[in-house]
């Protein structure tokens, strides 16, 4: 028979891991609930990933594409925008969901003991779905277009994805964690989201800040997206030295934003 | 097996009061703070980081040692705040200790409420899987258990209806019995059987009786509910301010419960003097029709209760309130002093309120009194819990048709009937 041990609790060990583990299907759980509830009673249904990244491709194309003329890198300007939309939509979502994760299920949170971990982990499960179907009206789009994506995108993109990954759990960890705390961080949040998109080349190149664009790259979304475009259009060399940047950047962050959630989340019940 | 499933060894939970507030903080306002007084900041951390942080302590749990045996079910009583429930979180893994250490030999199954998790959106079959997961069952054994589920909360057909559509009846039903099923070594239980009708508690009570004596199952169990105490436990915990007053007998502790209740209505008036409280309450008196104190008032005849207090400071806008209400949070009425509309300013002294409570206006039963006075919405500046009271069924004229009048109010309202003609 298990024996649980309750004593005053650790910042991190070994044995969250292996929980989380055990608790993987409560994961799994969590993200079909946040699906099947977003989906349910709305008459387009999943379309809604689709169509939100679209209209912004329209929107965007009209206004700086066509009217104000944006460089695009010579790749037609809505794919080269829906490209961009596709992972900051992914990485955005997923923040402001893992950030008010804690507050969203503050029911369960202060009746039920669980690994509190699932909950962000299972927010930015459904906005991986939401991703996945937006990726199709991509595909859609490049064979309009005709383009062809590299080959290496297999590796590259699974690989841009779990940095995405990383740098939207880590940080949403650590907003997640003092959100509980300070519950006006939530107002400021959707601003700062917003703000953070201008500072990441989603609807421009990182090349319109000539000399400046390494200051672009400080951001690792930056590398995400501007690689995602090198392997799906061609529009560069994939720059591996900013994926590696980026990658051990997001881990640092995920490694951080784990810890500070995890000193906060012995409080959590009491704080709720 | 000898050997304990739960031992609890000296376990402590501490809370500083700050988190007690009900209050958010706003991160605004730390940064205001911190950049309108930086000297004041600074001066405040180096304190705590030195530990020379004079902090207000509470202790909600304090030296708690308890074995329970393979089996074994426990009841836990005791009144708002003896920490019954923080108990139980603790229990539960929902908050760690303080202090202490906790072994559980087998898995833990917590009902601290109902229906955790349900989301009003999903049919009831998609809630069964969801919850049923929320409380750590794994999906198969919740296809298994699935018809069993269905059968005893008695819904089976509206299995496919959002529960938002559901009548509250058919959700507690629903939800007690996903809990239910979730055969856990240890089943944690605190005041479910406060929801769902007459007939669905039997019910519950039947389940969890069923559960204990058949499959030796473990459950602590706290309620309010003294009757279901006595009957399903054989021995219970009374806790008080935190500690462990008494383990025993369920009967005898019950008994011991009852008459330190009663006992309460007198003792309360020694409260030691706080002189850094603003204002503070010394005493609280119940009286009679007669003006003796006493806490066991007839339904037929009108009491006072007596409120002494010190103003220390001029309070601005200020209120003294008087709550009656049942079990934990059931607040029958809450008065107060500004039923003209108005608050009062105290200057500084001694003060006296009477509180006159009609004859009638509450039903058989114990009820609880609580006296606060605050700046109403903004401030508590002090408080008194917990006065037992009890409202005895003498000369109530209804009684001589009913043995037990149900509802809590002891109202008794006027009933005009005529004649208004004859039939054919």
């Amino acid at each position: 028979m298990a024996t649980i041990i309750i004593r005053p609790k650790k910042i991190l060990s070994w044995n969250d891991i292996k929980e989380l583990w055990i608790y993987r299907e409560l994961a799994y759980f969590l993200t079909w609930r946040d699906l099947k509830v977003r989906y349910k009673q709305t008459i387009v249904g999943v379309g809604w990933a689709i169509f939100q990244p679209f209209m912004s491709m329209f929107v965007f194309t009209i206004f700086f594409g066509t009217l104000a003329k944006m460089p695009s890198d010579n790749v037609p300007y809505p794919i080269f925008v829906y490209t961009g939309l596709l992972f900051w939509n992914f990485f955005s979502s997923a923040l402001g969901d893992t950030s008010g994760c804690l507050i969203a299920n503050q029911a369960i949170i202060t009746k039920v003991y669980f690994p509190r971990l699932i909950l962000p982990i299972s927010s930015v499960l459904t906005k991986l779905v939401d991703f996945a179907v937006a990726s199709a009206m991509l595909g859609l789009l490049m064979i309009y277009f005709g383009y062809m994506p590299k080959l290496i995108s297999i590796i590259v993109i699974p690989l841009l994805l779990l940095i995405t990954f990383m740098a939207s759990v880590g940080l949403g960890l650590f907003l997640a964690a003092i959100n509980v705390k300070y519950r006006d961080v939530r107002y400021v949040l959707p601003y700062f989201i917003q703000m953070l998109m201008f500072l990441t080349p989603v609807i421009y190149p990182a090349s319109i800040a000539g000399k400046y664009s390494w200051l672009l790259a400080i951001n690792p979304m930056t590398g995400v997206i501007q690689n995602a475009r090198a392997a799906l259009l061609g529009t560069a060399a994939i720059n591996w030295t900013l994926i590696s940047i980026s990658f051990v950047a997001t881990l640092l962050l995920l490694i951080f934003g784990t810890i500070t959630f995890k000193k906060v989340e012995r409080f959590f019940a009491d704080l709720l | 097996m000898d050997h304990p499933i739960i031992e609890i060894k000296n376990v402590g939970k501490k809370y500083n009061i700050t988190h007690q507030r009900g209050r958010y903080v706003a991160l605004r306002d730390v940064i205001t703070s911190i950049i309108m007084s930086p000297f004041s900041f600074l001066k405040k951390k180096v304190k705590q980081v030195a530990g020379l942080e004079v902090k207000e302590e509470f202790w909600a749990l304090r030296n708690i040692n308890l074995d329970v045996k393979k089996g074994e079910v426990i009841g836990i009583i005791g009144r708002n705040g003896a920490g019954k429930s923080t108990l139980l979180k603790i229990l539960s893994q929902i908050t760690p200790p303080t202090m202490g250490e906790i072994k559980i030999h087998g898995r833990v199954g917590s009902l601290l409420e109902v229906g955790t998790g349900f989301h009003p959106e999903l049919t009831g079959r998609e809630n069964i899987f969801l919850n049923g997961a929320i409380l750590g069952m794994k999906q198969k054994e919740i296809a298994r258990k699935f018809d069993a589920i269905v059968e005893f909360a008695g819904i089976e057909k509206f299995i496919d209806t959002p529960v938002k559509y559901y009548s509250s009846g058919m959700y507690v039903r629903l939800a007690f019995s996903v809990a239910a099923h979730m055969e856990p070594d240890i089943l944690i239980v605190d005041e479910v059987l406060a929801v769902g009708d007459a007939e669905f508690q039997k019910k519950c009570l039947g389940k969890m009786e069923e559960v204990t004596r058949q499959d030796g199952r473990t459950i602590l169990f706290v309620s309010h509910n003294l009757g279901a105490i006595q009957n399903l436990c054989s021995k219970t915990v009374l806790l008080e301010k935190g500690t462990i007053k008494m383990i025993g007998e369920t009967r005898e502790i019950i008994e011991t419960y009852l008459e330190n209740m009663k006992r309460d209505a007198h003792t309360n008036t020694n409260i030691t003097e706080d002189t850094k409280k603003d204002a503070q309450i010394t005493s609280v008196k119940i009286l009679d029709k007669n003006n003796v104190p006493s806490n066991s008032i007839p339904i037929s005849e009108k009491f006072s209760v007596i409120v002494d207090y010190i103003v220390r400071k001029p309070l601005k806008n200020a209120s003294l309130s008087c709550q009656f209400y049942l079990n934990d949070d059931y607040i029958l009425i809450s008065s107060a002093s500004d039923k003209s509309g108005k608050l009062f300013d105290y200057q500084p002294g001694k003060y006296t309120t009477i509180i006159n409570i009609p004859e009638f206006l509450f039903n058989v039963g114990f009820c609880s009194i609580n006296v606060l006075i605050d700046h109403p919405m903004v401030k508590l500046i002090d408080t008194v819990k917990d006065i037992g009271l009890e409202i005895t069924n003498i000369n109530n004229p209804r009684s001589n048709i009913y043995t037990k009048i149900s509802g809590k109010m002891g109202t008794i309202l006027e009933y005009e009937t005529k004649k208004m003609g004859s039939v054919n």
